[in-house]
């Protein structure tokens, strides 16, 4: 169910790669574990993001999770859909309900991050 | 067996707004005996409103209704037990809401003169006794509006401790078993964060601590007993560990209500703590608040302590606003008086006796509830529990919403964090054997009913009024007002 | 019950805790009283309090009437004795009162969002002033010395941990009204709020809109903050602000020695989020019946934990409905005859005195005294049993022979004559 093309992180991010641009979400386990969506906080077109790092967050009724950026690079576009309807992010967590587009600094970064394969072995090793 | 809880009386009942019609008033000023005066002259044009739009117009008939019909939509101590646990939901004595309301005490104002209000002085002054007895320390502030409140003000007098010794440090320590105002209050006064992870019994790991505490900490923040229910039984060494780097020990008296009576956190190695009058003093949550959360510390934070301090000369009572190294002041005048005149009358009705008897009744009832329930729900910890129990179970927000249609307020749900799918109780030492087994067999029958008719507990609560509450809906698209 | 368990003493229950732990002692405190002498014990405290037969002090607490259906509805057990109202179905009754009282708070203040309530306005307004610092990224606050001197000491103490720069600006020692050349000076490119408190301590309504052009001119945001609530019922809201910090002691509160009392902050729509407190939302049950619930509890402490908005966790919530009572007893109509008798009661005794400030003024006002000292002054009042105004040399040391007086609907016209003429006036 997580699509081969894309990379992963124990954070439980995406990215996929085309060209010099990343488009990140959250896996289909993320939005899974936190329930009805309510709220998405995501960065300002323009901002320069570092990889690793808080670059905003998913809330449900009672939880927030932090969204760490898988990749580098400065944000050219953000899902405005999501502030109107958050519930896309559980219907379609790895297509419309994407979260930012990444003109990517450090093309190679999201060759290191974990495969589909790796990371469905990290989500049940987490889970068990 | 459904023995308490009966259909609901009232319905329907509109908003102040809908109901509201032009021209009806609930109010009766007197005749002005002074000449009007034209606001738009006094104030200015640009100064004066124009009628506040959509504003209530209802009669005193209207609100009195209104409100009486509200109240019953509640669930209430009065109403019956009230298990969440770690809020210390106990009766609230009517007696100490008729001495607040002593026409003497209740309207004086915090800034007549020091001479016109020596009754009051005298309260506070024997309440800071009291309180100063009861956790074995030596001085107390009674300030704090609140738990929460009384949090900050003890970090910050951590902080300041610290800083008159030369070095304020960097970091606290905090259990992940904490509430989550720790962690917040711990931020606001400039500190960072350190998570501590409770071991296999419940309980902190002096030898892990140990590993953790070094100059760079301030404090460690301690709820004792914890969220689980469990006394943590290596305080006195944890006290060593900290008091060995320089570092203090921040007990969050929270759950104060198992040890009042019985051990003092000031005899060992506690700094300074605060305590909820609102838990353990028996004064009423009102729906969340107001609370009050004074703070008790050792000799040598006393002069650290928030602005103003009582203080005694031969001809009275008065305020001391001349304290070099206190933190200031952490709210405006002295406290939330009213809620410290409740809590000096509970302490007052109990006794010293009588408050190591109410800390027996409340360990009582928490042990019977959990010898019932033990063989039906599986307990979080095997330690012993003082005044709540934690078990767990994965369908504990169903369950709890099954409760409400047995006549029982649910327990405290899926908290602590650290437990996955926890049930706290608290049953306080007001309920009655006959209110502890109505709620056990409430809890055993839905137990039962999971297995065989899993339906009863996916829809609950299905005897309220208002059924279920859709809080996706109201999160995603807030309406936080009523409009037109 | 203790068979059950297994044990055979109370002791027992506990018999694991440490010896180090356990109290062996008897806690020094009286033995248990009946309930008549706990009656006793306060109503002697009372006694010991002066008995006035009016009051003249305001400062932050003010002495108005409070209407008897207010104790009537707080004393019911479902709304005094029910906890915070976590669990939606059986709390309708304190949601749908919070919710009402969100409204009347939002239509008072002109601000689109108001919370459940906060301890009370002195703690009010550094939770906005951080509030402003999150929106801004800013950590500059600049506050009018006209803003309720232990107020401003709350917000010290607040945000001194905070790398907060914490400037004050003057006050125009004629009209008593905030300075705007030292408070242009005050402000600069890291300001995140101004704070200004109106009627401000002196009892003079500030200009709101001209100090808000002047914040928002240098992007900061303007915090207004009232002591006094019964002016809203006269004055402008004021809509120009972007966060309002208040305090609703005035609204059926007693004065009680200076608490509880309940705060508010309210805001424009899009600040929400930055909101701190509880806030109700309606939504529906699944019948489909308006019901209300607690939302946008993501921004508080229980689930940010070290990284929520404040760590506030309740909110006045009982003392807050005495205000909703109030509102609704009062009305649209009575709130406002309501400030019309303070306005008028002020300015009768108002101008009889030697007013210190020009500035246009509501229910207070600073007289300045003459020929007798405002010691003498009060002394005096008080052989009629009147309590005076507050001497202001205690907040504002260059306010010497300065008395701080607040005239409410309870004061009586014989009483303002009296106070005139202890004045010498």
């Amino acid at each position: 169910m997580d699509p081969e093309n894309l990379r992963y992180t124990k954070e439980h991010e995406w990215v996929r790669v085309e060209g010099d641009t990343g488009t990140i979400g959250i896996t289909f386990h993320a939005q899974k574990e936190l329930g009805d969506i309510v709220y998405v906080d995501l960065p300002k077109p323009g901002t320069s993001i570092q990889q690793k790092t808080t670059i905003g967050s998913v809330e449900s009724v009672k939880a927030v999770s932090d969204i760490y950026t898988p990749v580098s690079g400065e944000v050219v576009e953000v899902n405005g859909q999501l502030a109107e309807s958050p519930e896309i992010l559980n219907k379609d967590p790895y297509g419309s309900g994407w979260l930012v587009k990444i003109k990517l600094s450090e093309p190679d970064e999201a060759a290191k991050l974990l495969t589909a394969a790796e990371y469905q072995a990290y989500v049940g090793t987490e889970s068990s | 067996m459904i023995a308490k809880v009966r259909p609901h009386p009232s319905q329907n009942e509109a908003l102040l707004f809908e109901t509201s019609s032009p021209g009806k008033v609930g109010y009766q000023l007197s005749e002005l005996d002074v000449p009007p005066v034209d606001a738009r002259e006094a104030l200015g044009a640009n100064n004066v409103r124009q009628e506040i739009a959509d504003f209530p117009e209802v009669s005193e008939v209207d609100v009195i209704r209104h409100f009486t019909r509200l109240s019953t939509w509640n669930y209430a101590i009065d109403l019956g037990l009230y298990p969440l646990g770690s809020c210390t939901m106990k009766y609230n004595p009517r007696v100490n809401e008729a001495v607040a309301r002593t026409e003497g005490l209740m309207w004086i104002h915090p800034y007549q003169p020091d001479a016109l209000s020596q009754g009051a002085f005298a309260i506070l002054a024997e309440l800071e006794r009291v309180l100063a007895e009861i956790t074995g320390m030596d001085a107390v502030t009674l300030q704090p509006a609140a738990g929460a409140h009384g949090e900050l003000t003890g970090i910050l007098l951590v902080r300041a401790y610290l800083e008159a010794q030369g070095n304020a440090r960097k970091r606290v320590i905090v259990p992940d078993s904490a509430h989550g105002t720790n962690p917040a209050s711990v931020r606001m006064a400039g500190y960072e964060v350190v998570n501590v992870a409770s071991n296999d019994r419940g309980m902190l790991d002096a030898a892990a601590l140990g590993r953790m505490v070094d100059e760079d900490v301030a404090a460690i923040m301690i709820t004792n007993p914890n969220t689980l229910g469990v006394f943590e039984e290596h305080i006195s060494e944890v006290a060593r560990i900290l008091h060995a780097k320089g570092a203090l020990v921040y007990m969050d008296g929270a759950n104060m209500n198992a040890l009042a009576g019985i051990s003092r956190p000031g005899d060992y190695g506690i700094d300074l703590m605060h305590l909820n009058l609102h838990k353990t003093f028996s004064t009423p949550h009102g729906g969340g608040g107001p609370g009050s959360g004074p703070v008790a510390v050792k000799k040598p934070l006393e002069a650290f302590l928030p602005l103003p301090r009582l203080q005694r000369a031969p001809s009275g009572w008065s305020w001391n606003y001349d304290r070099p190294q206190s933190i200031g002041r952490v709210r405006a005048f002295y406290g939330n008086f009213g809620v410290l005149v409740r809590a000096l009358a509970y302490i007052m009705a109990h006794g010293g006796d009588g408050l190591k008897r109410a800390t027996h009744d409340a360990l009582l009832n928490a042990n019977y509830l959990r010898k019932l329930l033990e063989p039906h729900y599986q307990i979080a910890y095997h330690a012993p529990s003082m005044h709540e129990c934690v078990f767990h179970h994965p369908s504990t927000g169903a369950i709890a919403k099954r409760l409400i249609d047995y006549g029982f307020h649910p327990y405290t749900v899926s908290f602590p964090l650290i437990v996955h799918g926890a049930m706290m109780i608290e049953p306080t030492e007001t309920e009655s054997r006959q209110e502890l087994d109505l709620f056990a067999d409430a809890l055993i029958s839905i137990a039962q009913e999971e297995r065989e008719h899993p339906d009863l507990l996916s829809g609950a609560p299905h005897s309220t009024r208002t059924t279920k509450v859709d809080e996706v809906a109201a999160a995603r698209k807030p309406i936080l007002k009523w409009s037109r | 019950m203790l068979d059950t368990i297994g044990a055979s003493t109370l002791e027992d229950l506990y018999a694991h805790l440490p010896e180090d732990v356990r109290f062996r002692g008897a806690l020094n405190i009286p033995k248990g009283k009946s309930e008549y002498e706990i009656v006793d014990y306060f109503r002697a405290r009372g006694r010991d309090n002066f008995d006035a037969q009016a009051n003249f002090l305001g400062a932050g607490v003010y002495p108005h009437y409070r209407p008897v259906l207010v104790d009537a509805v707080v004393s019911r057990g479902e709304f005094l004795t029910s906890y915070t109202p976590y669990q939606a179905e059986i709390s309708q009754g304190t949601l749908t009162a919070i919710f009402e009282f969100q409204t009347m708070i939002c239509q008072l203040t002109g601000m689109d969002v108001a919370n459940a309530s906060m301890y009370d306005g002195s703690t009010a307004v550094p939770e906005a002033a951080m509030m402003a610092m999150r929106i801004t990224g800013r950590d500059g606050i600049a506050v009018a010395r006209t803003v309720h001197p232990e107020y401003r000491e709350v917000l010290g103490t607040y945000t001194r941990h905070q790398s907060t720069s914490l400037t004050e600006f003057e006050y125009d020692p004629e009209s008593g009204q905030a300075d705007l050349e030292s408070l242009e000076q005050a402000l600069h490119e890291n300001t995140a709020a101004v704070i200004l408190q109106s009627p401000n301590f002196f009892g003079v309504v500030e200009d709101a809109k001209r100090i808000a052009e002047m914040a928002h001119a240098k992007g900061a945001l303007l915090v207004y903050v009232f002591t006094e609530a019964v002016s809203l019922g006269l004055l402008e809201p004021p809509r120009d602000a972007d966060i309002v910090a208040g305090e609703l002691q005035s609204f059926a509160i007693a004065p009680s020695y200076g608490g509880p009392f309940a705060g508010i902050i309210a805001c424009k729509e899009k600040y929400v989020r930055q909101l701190p407190g509880r806030l109700v939302g309606e939504t529906k049950d699944t019948n489909g019946n308006r019901a209300f619930c607690l939302t946008l509890a993501t921004r508080e402490q229980h689930i940010r934990r070290e990284k929520a908005t404040s760590n506030i966790c309740t909110n006045q919530a009982l003392i807050a409905l005495m205000a909703t009572v109030f509102m609704a007893l009062y009305g649209k109509r009575g709130l406002r005859e309501l400030a019309e008798q303070n306005l008028a009661k002020a300015h009768y005794l108002g101008e009889r005195l030697w007013r210190r400030f020009r500035g246009p003024y509501f229910n207070e006002f600073v007289a300045a005294t003459g020929v007798r000292s405002p010691e003498e002054i009060n002394r005096r009042l008080l052989g009629s049993r009147i309590i005076g105004g507050l001497p202001l040399d205690r907040f504002y040391p260059e306010l010497r022979n300065s008395l701080l007086l607040c005239c409410t609907e309870m004061a009586s016209r014989a009483d303002m004559d009296a106070v005139a003429e202890a004045f010498g006036a």
